[in-house]
């Protein structure tokens, strides 16, 4: 018979498995928001199928009449085990499977059914040993009070620290460990003969998921593709870069290690503010000069204008240059504008290609990645940007992206202050871009740029964002976004990425 | 003489149980190239013998000055006496190369060190060496502060360094994760010390602790500090955290080759606090190229490169028995390329090369003084670079300048391609590994009877801790063995009597080398260096 101190710990159990339940509706949830949007759609519709699934098992635990404990040991390991891979499974099938939202909804279908069997059995379990309506009050409390620390922690601790995937497996090991611990404490209602076999089971959910936690960040990794949010149209993984493209909402997006590059239905946008101010200086450009911008979006916005010459393309990943002059959507994008005569790719780091002897340019173009790692911070420094004025005359314009303003102030001040520190005039400017939200670019001289004379040189046909009165706008700042004046980015202390990785943590 | 058994050899040395590893090659393994190398073992030990058979002198050389050894301290000494206005000199060198221990090597587009890979910072009270700095265009300038401007890029680009613990890789060499609070305290502490001593000046307004050391305190309870081992001082600071001691015992073997228990607590501190400016730094700025001290070397020796005669070993220095002004010191010098004895004659000689060259080649050498090189002791070193067709996947922090492995007796590696920005493709590393048991396992003569095979196997086994899959990216590994490399700051050694005396000349032959100062250090061997020339100077001058 089961005496007092183990009934104690049967709430806990209670307690346990109800913190359980939610997190793997709350997981449901979330994962489909990041993976399908529309977040209000997606929780409606997992807190619907959780709850009638619940119902069902419920209504299901009547047919379980004989040896109660060992089906509620079976009904938690099932369920550790289904509940803990839901994450890594849901975010490693999304980019692969067509029928994503059916095993969705099939997922919490199955782990309601199993929660929803869970204490109905339990409470079958302790009838015999107490009084019903002591029982029920307490087993409801504690399932209860399992909810609300299960929601608030999951917002404030396991999606921050663990991420999705991570807290999926340690909550199935939390729900396999309660099993294991059931076999001891319900022992004197288990056949002996079924003990052991219940435990070695235990034991092999939780080999499993502790296999899962420790691949955990190659998980994640396999699964980031998919949460881009989108089909994946096309992948890659070059020496340098993980490259993805994906089909949403009558767009296509190109990811570069999980990190959005362009969007095809606002790219315009972005690209017209990068490049066009720098054309307007007092030299009309003939030959120019990319860095980074493999994508050829920015290229396209240069042979706008007929005088141009030349343009010289340094793009470290010549997988990025080749997917730009042959992938059907990009190649309509860009206006095949690598493939064009007046265009020459270097496929180098732009940090090494910077010291060979070439004839100055009369605009320069600059459009590497986000500084989220050392080797793209490097391309930031006060170093480069000097080692970058031998490739420049005094009157040429320089236009670089610069991360977002209001997301990330300290980083983009850092790129302007580190350009003022390596001699140059600087103007910054921004340009509002939906699927990058407000962004931040500088405009950047060896003389003072005349950005009020700026006049666009091309016909208003030529650009669907900027026209002459919002290209003055540009360089001017709302007060919500104050001039800093933080650290200078060099070499020797990468300032940058430590500003970049402070302020986009969490945030994406 | 017994010969090593590989598994033997690698696991004492690099103090992994023969468990974790193969010793073995493994049947997939990718074919690797490689050579052993070392200075010249074969004419260097000639001097040793005392029948060295000196043959006829085919012609003599009168030249006023003669700088024996191109190593730093010799070439710093070339490059004062010019810098001088002082022309009538030669430097013989007994390698194909100058350079020393600071030499580099270069392959397939990439250049790399050999030995001496960095330098810090000079402090504000450095002035020679921020000129010299200065003139080769490292310094930018010079603050009003005396504090030097070191040009960006010969700054060590960040990420600096990291270790590897636990299984993955950690920012800095203080393996900060699963440290214990007594871990993080004890090393909070012993960094206050640190920089206590750095910031604090004796009644003469000097630091207790300078690069270079003749410039350190006199003070003799900061001396006293030379008489306890490192070890021990730590014990008496009550500092007993294991992580805390690897990384001073990190440090002694990186900088001295030698362990926390055998290196001067003198030494030991110097290694910190010598180097600690400001309080918001963690140490000087570090200065390197790719191919570390190399490039100091390249430049002093097209600075001097018509006074540069290599491949001549110095074979017997007979100074005429007095120090005046008429003294004369003759060289016999063996010349390799003509396979054929040629004589100098030099007014003063500046003797370069390290003191237990010294006994060997100085006629009556030091006779009469109680100064010898007894107390001399130098350290083996195995440095390799690895050749690699691209870079391995990593866990944690990512690749630095500098990657030290917590769990080996070797240094680990450095990037040779690091500080020019090159972050992906094929790479070398430069890979060191210190002899510094106290006890040896093997005699001199089982190391060089080692092949290069085994050496490579070793390397390959250390790398393998952090990088699993490293065979199958490395396509070459050259090895060097570097016997007497540096000197030893052991115990009791830095500030004795006998160390100090070293300095002064013996007639008319004057003394430059690293090894003066008791420590192996590119600041120690320049200071002497353009003490030497300058000791020489003063007597041209006077003679005048």
């Amino acid at each position: 018979m089961l005496n007092r101190a183990p009934l104690f710990l049967l709430y806990l159990n209670v307690l346990v498995i109800a913190i359980c339940g939610l997190i793997y509706e709350l997981l449901a949830g979330t994962l489909a928001s990041y993976v399908l949007g529309d977040s209000v759609t997606q929780f409606s519709l997992v807190i619907g199928t959780y709850l009638s699934a619940m119902g069902v098992g419920a209504w299901l635990s009547r047919y379980i009449e004989r040896q109660l404990a060992r089906a509620f040991i079976e009904i938690e390991l099932a369920l550790a085990f289904l509940g803990g891979i839901s994450a890594p499974l849901l975010f490693v099938a999304f980019p692969w499977v067509d029928w994503f939202r059916p095993l969705l909804l099939g997922t919490v279908f199955a782990v309601g059914v199993f929660v929803g069997l869970e204490l109905p059995l339990l409470m079958r379990i302790l009838k015999e040993h107490l009084d019903f309506s002591d029982l029920v009050s307490r087993v409801l409390a504690f399932d209860y009070i399992g909810a609300l620390i299960a929601s608030l922690l999951f917002p404030l601790v396991f999606v921050p620290y663990l991420g999705l995937v991570r807290t999926s497996l340690v909550f199935g090991i939390l729900n396999a460990c309660v099993g294991l611990w059931s076999t001891f404490l319900l022992k004197p209602l288990l056949y002996p003969r079924h003990v052991s076999s219940l435990r070695w089971r235990s034991i092999v959910v939780m080999g499993i998921l502790v296999v899962g936690l420790l691949k955990a960040d190659q998980l994640t990794q396999f699964a980031e593709e998919s949460t881009l949010g989108g089909h994946v149209i096309h992948t890659a993984q070059s020496p340098y870069q993980r490259i993805a493209i994906t089909n949403k909402r009558g767009g296509f997006q190109l990811f570069l290690n999980g990190h959005l590059q362009f969007n095809s239905v606002d790219e315009y946008r972005y690209h017209e503010a990068l490049v066009h101010p720098a054309m307007l200086g007092p030299r009309r450009p003939q030959r120019v000069l990319v860095m980074g911008g493999g994508d050829g979006l920015a290229v396209r916005e240069i042979l706008k204008y007929p005088e141009i010459r030349e343009v010289l393309l340094v793009d470290l990943d010549p997988a990025m240059t080749q997917l730009s002059k042959t992938f059907p959507p990009l190649v309509a994008l860009n206006k095949s504008s690598l493939l064009d005569p007046r265009v020459r790719v270097v496929n180098q780091d732009a940090f090494v290609w910077v010291n060979e002897t070439i004839d100055p340019f009369d605009a320069v173009i600059i459009d590497f990645p986000d500084p989220g790692s050392f080797s793209i911070g490097k391309l930031y420094t006060s170093h480069f940007f000097r080692k970058l004025k031998t490739k420049l005359h005094p009157d040429s314009l320089v236009s670089i992206q610069c991360t977002s303003p209001l997301v990330a102030p300290k980083s983009y001040w850092c790129v302007i202050r580190t350009l003022e520190a390596a001699g140059y005039r600087v103007r910054p400017f921004h340009a509002t871009v939906p699927s990058f939200g407000i962004w931040g670019y500088a405009l950047a001289s060896l003389s003072e740029p005349d950005v009020d004379a700026f006049q666009l040189a091309l016909d208003q046909g030529s650009f669907r964002f900027l026209n002459n009165s919002n290209l003055h706008e540009l360089f001017v700042f709302p007060q919500d976004i104050p001039s800093l004046t933080p650290e200078i980015n060099r070499l020797d202390n990468q300032a940058l990425v430590r500003y970049y990785d402070e302020e986009w943590h969490g945030y994406d | 003489m017994a010969t090593i058994n590989r598994r033997d050899l690698i696991g004492s040395l690099l103090g992994i149980s023969a468990a974790t590893f193969s010793g073995c090659s493994k049947p997939q393994e990718v074919r690797i190239e490689g050579e052993l190398l070392s200075p010249d073992f074969a004419t260097g030990h000639r001097l040793r013998d005392p029948a060295i058979a000196i043959g006829a002198i085919d012609q003599w050389k009168e030249i006023p000055v003669v700088i024996v050894g191109g190593g730093i301290a010799g070439l710093t000494a070339g490059w004062h006496l010019r810098r001088s206005g002082f022309e009538e000199f030669e430097l013989l060198e007994l390698e194909d190369e100058v350079g020393g221990t600071s030499r580099s090597g270069d392959r397939d587009r990439f250049s790399y060190p050999w030995g001496a890979h960095y330098m810090t910072t000079p402090m504000p009270e450095n002035v020679a060496l921020i000129d010299f700095l200065q003139e080769m265009g490292i310094v930018q300038e010079v603050a009003p502060d005396g504090v030097p401007i070191v040009s960006e890029e010969f700054l060590c680009r960040e990420p600096e360094e990291r270790v590897y613990a636990e299984g993955q890789w950690h920012e800095g060499l203080f393996p900060v994760q699963g440290a214990s609070q007594d871990d993080l305290a004890q090393v909070a502490d012993f960094h206050a010390k640190m920089l206590e001593w750095s910031t604090k000046r004796d009644a003469k307004g000097k630091r207790l602790f300078a690069l270079p050391i003749a410039e350190s305190s006199e003070d003799p309870e900061t001396r006293g500090l030379d008489r306890v081992s490192m070890l021990d001082w730590m014990d008496g600071q009550g500092w007993d955290s294991p992580r805390l001691r690897w990384y001073v015992d990190y440090a002694c073997r990186d900088d001295y080759g030698l362990t926390i228990d055998q290196t001067s607590a003198w030494a030991g501190i110097l290694y910190y606090a010598g180097r600690l400016l400001r309080e918001s730094q963690e140490s000087q700025d570090v200065i390197t190229w790719p191919s570390g001290n190399g490039h100091v070397v390249e430049y002093l020796r097209r600075q001097l490169e018509p006074h540069l005669q290599r491949r001549k070993l110095v074979a017997r220095l007979k100074p005429s028995g007095d120090s005046g002004r008429d003294a004369t010191c003759e060289l016999v010098v063996f010349d390799k390329d003509q396979d054929c004895w040629i004589g100098y004659r030099a007014k003063r000689v500046i003797f370069a090369a390290p003191q237990f060259v010294a006994k060997h080649v100085i006629d009556r050498f030091r006779e009469g003084t109680a100064v010898n090189d007894q107390p001399f002791r130098y350290g083996w070193w195995l440095v390799a670079n690895v050749h690699l067709r691209g870079r391995p996947k990593d866990s944690g922090f990512p690749m630095s300048w500098d990657n030290v492995f917590y769990e080996s007796k070797s240094l680990g590696y450095v990037v040779s391609t690091h500080q020019s920005g090159i972050d992906y493709g094929p790479t070398v590393w430069t890979w060191y590994y210190p002899f510094a048991d106290a006890k040896p396992r093997y005699t001199r003569e089982q190391l060089l009877s080692v092949p290069w095979s085994d050496w490579a196997e070793m390397v390959m086994t250390d790398l393998e801790i952090a990088h699993p899959e490293i065979r199958s990216l490395v396509t070459r590994i050259d090895v060097m063995r570097w016997g007497h490399a540096m000197v030893q700051p052991y115990t009791g050694f830095v500030w004795s009597e006998s160390r100090q005396m070293a300095s002064k000349p013996d007639r008319n032959i004057h003394f430059a080398n690293t090894d003066l100062s008791g420590i192996a250090l590119m600041e120690e061997a320049f200071f002497h260096g353009v003490r030497a020339a300058d000791e020489v100077l003063g007597f041209l001058k006077e003679r005048a």
